[in-house]
């Protein structure tokens, strides 16, 4: 296969890397023009008006020049606005997954990583298939870390207490290098995995085989969300099918927007919900009272997945 | 000439350790300062080839991972907080404000040395943290990791918080010092460019600086109480660490590099022997920047988990400090048009500013572009934009004015053919380390990486033999003009032919006040005459 790295970049296998390699090549054309400007300047006047005799003096001492002033003011505004929004554009197809992406918990560690598949298993490498939008939900167990894949041109610091997301559609298959870039101690360098991308077929297969492997008979997390339900006693409270409880029921709760006692709302979404499962006193849903215990410490970043995607299946 | 104690130069009209010590003459503080930022600027380089010669191949070498981080880290807190803050407005600044305004000394002389002795108080600290295990936070402390209750770390915030008051207080003296002190006729845009970034590096100074203090007394809190601010698994915010750090560290960096603005400004005028093109642009474009300065350091965040509002506000704002430092370099460039220019050792370090300027901050404005950004962030590319600001602008601008500034200093003239040959080495040297990083981090190599992958050796090893030009044209440096001070001929007043107060008025080495009449201003700090080629 020929790659496609480039004296600057990577190699690129991801729908990301053509736009962001287009700006940054665009720049680095636009950057190679003005430095070249300046350079080539700078060593002519050097040159041209070099001191030939001790006393001689400048042979003029031009101050202002508007034209030039304002030249060199209103281009570089005009090409960096421009940059703005070439990057802003980018950026933010960047941050929105795709609505049919495949989701895949990402945990960070000191020093290692763990993928999450939603078929119940954990992995040491992430295995994605080609073509196909997949999102990352990051978390940390520890300190700050930062999962960073060159060929997709896709990174996001992996934050402890808290979920952060990034997405890629893989163009091609491969083996690609999984890397970790904020700093996380002593084996910070080690923190390496990889992203296998596979064919559509072949990831089936591996998933399926992986699953079984993996033993717990597949259930998936929101199965395994089910049984965390009645097993922490959620159900005490909470309803799967609407009927009214002593806290709000959970069915249709995924995505809505919950109007809290203190006048604010909220999107329910995981941050949502992982923080009114471990801190439920800080946002307690406007009609219901502040009764919930807290299960900070009991309850496992596992268990909260589960009972996320357990929610979301109870539309 | 009267035979009154303050008629004599500065370094005879007192003798003896303690008269140093206990002195509050700007000039003997000024070179105390620059004494020890060199000393510690060796200190920094010696960690830095520690780790860059362990760099030289992929996998563990000479050194543990753990030394690695330790050395990185070093090298980063010294570097970043007792050599290129406090450094052209320790030494320079404090050196030559009142010489250039036509004053006996700063505003607050007593005030001067108390910066000097927290100055130092830090850095004692900051070597003590060495003897209460390995500080490997890196520079930036970043919670929860930096709270690990590591003792040599909290030593280390200690070291840095102290050194934060030193430069508050230099900021706040060096502001009232350009209000109040300045000679009759010196109006604001009679006084050389070199004060205009003391000015805006002061209000960043007293305005920033305020709020590392409190978020290295934050992190101190919590290691020692407890407290959840920070640390997620206290209820903290690890984002709310990020935010207040860089609404310092931001304005930091033009802490770091705006009094090199003023430094070149000086040199270039000096050696074309032309009045500066666009003074007052330069001027309030120092000033523009500090306070656009204070609103872009979400930059230093596009990937942490901000907003992606807030990523887009701050990368909108983050360009707009782009132009007034292009407009600068246009300036600098113009000002060689038409002029006399002499390639001396400092002209020849003002116009490796302005290379090195120009990569840095091409560098920066690819940063800025949010989707860019993303792939870049946390890479040696950063690492090298960096560098190319603080040691390829900052320090590099640095050496060309004490090359210059040396003869007042000093009285004596340095030589000028290992001068030059130093200039070229350091030139080479330092685009061969940084330059090679550049390449490796838009590859994905990340930084603060002690093991990487085998694809990026050739970089490493670049960036390893670019070090060794480096140390060597810089020691080549240094050891010129300790010689000088031996060898040296007698410097005149004016060996350049310079236009500022601090050559046409002041003897070599200067006297106790500095003037011997205070200087009566009429006109601008460059106004050369011109004559038909």
């Amino acid at each position: 296969m020929e790659t496609t790295k480039t004296f600057w970049l990577p190699e690129q296998a991801s729908t990301f890397a053509d736009a962001v390699d287009w700006a940054f090549g665009l720049y680095f054309w636009i950057s190679l023009f003005f430095f070249a400007l300046i350079i080539g300047l700078i060593t002519y006047f050097v040159l041209r008006y070099a001191r030939k005799r001790p006393e001689q003096m400048a042979s003029g001492q031009m101050i202002h020049n508007t034209m030039l002033e304002l030249s060199w003011t209103i281009i570089p505004l005009l090409i960096v606005m421009g940059l703005f929004f070439i990057g802003m554009r980018g950026y933010w197809h960047m941050r929105v997954a795709p609505s049919d992406a495949v989701t895949i918990d990402v945990v960070g560690r000191k020093w290692s990583w763990s993928f999450d598949y939603t078929q119940g298993f954990s992995n040491d490498t992430l295995v994605v298939p080609v073509h196909q939008p997949v999102r990352l939900r990051v978390t940390s167990t520890d300190v700050l870390h930062s999962f960073f894949i060159p060929a997709f041109r896709a990174k996001a610091d992996v934050i402890p207490g808290r979920y952060h997301s990034l997405w890629f559609e893989a163009t091609r298959t491969g083996v690609f290098p999984v890397l970790c870039t904020q700093y996380c101690g002593t084996n910070h360098s080690f923190m390496l995995s990889a992203v296998k991308v596979l064919e559509r077929e072949e990831y089936d297969e591996w998933l399926k085989g992986a699953a079984e492997a993996a033993g717990g008979g597949g259930m998936t997390p929101a199965e395994f969300g089910a049984t965390v339900y009645t097993k922490r006693g959620c159900n005490a409270c909470h309803s799967p099918d609407g009927k009214p409880g002593i806290g709000p029921t959970w069915q249709g709760l995924w995505g809505k927007s919950r109007p809290l006692t203190n006048g604010s709302s909220v999107l329910a979404d995981e941050a949502y919900i992982r923080q009114s499962i471990l801190e439920p006193p800080t946002q307690v849903v406007a009609g219901f009272q502040p009764i919930m215990p807290p299960y900070k410490g009991i309850i496992s970043d596992r268990e909260i997945e589960a009972v996320i995607a357990y929610i979301q299946t109870l539309k | 000439m009267s035979a009154h104690a303050e008629n004599i130069n500065y370094f005879k009209a007192s003798k003896g350790f303690m008269s140093w010590l206990v002195t509050v003459d700007h000039k003997r503080i000024g070179l105390m300062y620059l004494a020890s930022i060199l000393l510690f600027f060796i200190t920094g380089g010696v960690y830095a080839g520690l780790f860059r010669l362990e760099l030289w191949g992929p996998l563990p070498g000479f050194i543990s991972p753990d030394t690695y981080n330790h050395l990185f880290t070093m090298h980063g807190v010294i570097m970043v907080f007792l050599v290129v803050v406090p450094g052209i407005p320790g030494a320079l600044g404090n050196f030559l404000l009142p010489l250039q305004l036509g004053a006996k000394d700063l505003a607050f002389p007593k005030l001067n040395i108390t910066s000097l002795y927290l100055y130092w108080i830090g850095a004692v600290i900051a070597l003590f943290s060495l003897t209460q295990g390995r500080a490997d936070s890196g520079w930036t402390f970043y919670a929860p990791y930096s709270l690990s209750q590591n003792p040599a770390v909290l030593w280390m915030l200690v070291a840095a918080f102290i050194l934060g008051f030193s430069s508050i207080l230099t900021g706040l003296n060096f502001i009232v010092t350009i209000h109040k002190m300045r000679a009759p006729g010196m109006t604001w845009f009679r006084m050389p460019l070199f004060v205009w970034a003391l000015y805006a590096t002061g209000i960043m100074q007293v305005f920033a600086t305020p709020v590392l203090g409190i978020t290295l007394l934050l992190l101190l809190m919590e290691n020692f109480f407890r407290i959840g601010i920070f640390d997620p698994a206290l209820g903290g915010d690890p984002l709310l660490m990020q935010h207040f750090f860089w609404f310092y560290s931001h304005p930091a960096v033009y802490i770091i590099v705006v009094p090199a603005f003023g430094v070149v400004s000086e040199l270039i005028a000096t050696f074309s022997r032309k009045d500066i093109f666009g003074y007052k642009f330069i001027a309030f474009s120092s000033v523009a920047i500090t306070i656009i300065g204070f609103l872009v350091w979400g930059h230093h965040m596009f990937v942490s988990g901000q907003s992606e509002v807030a990523d887009t506000i701050f990368s909108f704002l983050t360009f707009f400090t782009a132009v007034p430092s292009a407009i600068k370099v246009f300036n600098w460039t113009t000002t060689l048009y038409q002029g006399s220019i002499k390639l001396t050792t400092p002209m020849l370090y003002a116009l490796q500013f302005l290379f090195n300027f120009t990569i840095g901050g091409l560098t920066g404005i690819v940063l800025g572009i949010l989707s860019v950004d993303i792939h870049l962030h946390d890479t040696y590319f950063v690492v090298s934009h960096f560098h190319y600001v603080a040691m390829g602008s900052t320090m590099i601008a640095f050496i060309g004015g004490i090359y210059y500034w040396w003869p007042k200093m000093t009285g004596r003239m340095f030589n000028e053919t290992w001068g030059r040959l130093a200039a070229v080495l350091v030139f080479l040297g330092f685009n061969l380390t940084f330059f090679a990083q550049l390449i490796m981090g838009s590859q994905g190599s990340p930084r603060r990486y002690y093991n990487y992958l085998t694809e990026f050796q050739i970089y490493h090893q670049i960036s390893t033999a670019g070090i060794v030009v480096l140390a060597l044209g810089l020691f080549m440096a240094l050891f010129n003009l300790l010689i000088s001070l031996k060898n040296g001929a007698i410097a005149p007043q004016n060996p350049w032919g310079a236009r500022t107060l601090e050559w046409t008025h002041a003897e070599t080495p200067p006297v106790l006040y500095n003037f011997t009449e205070t200087p009566v201003v009429t006109q601008g700090p460059y106004e050369y005459p011109t004559e038909k080629v």
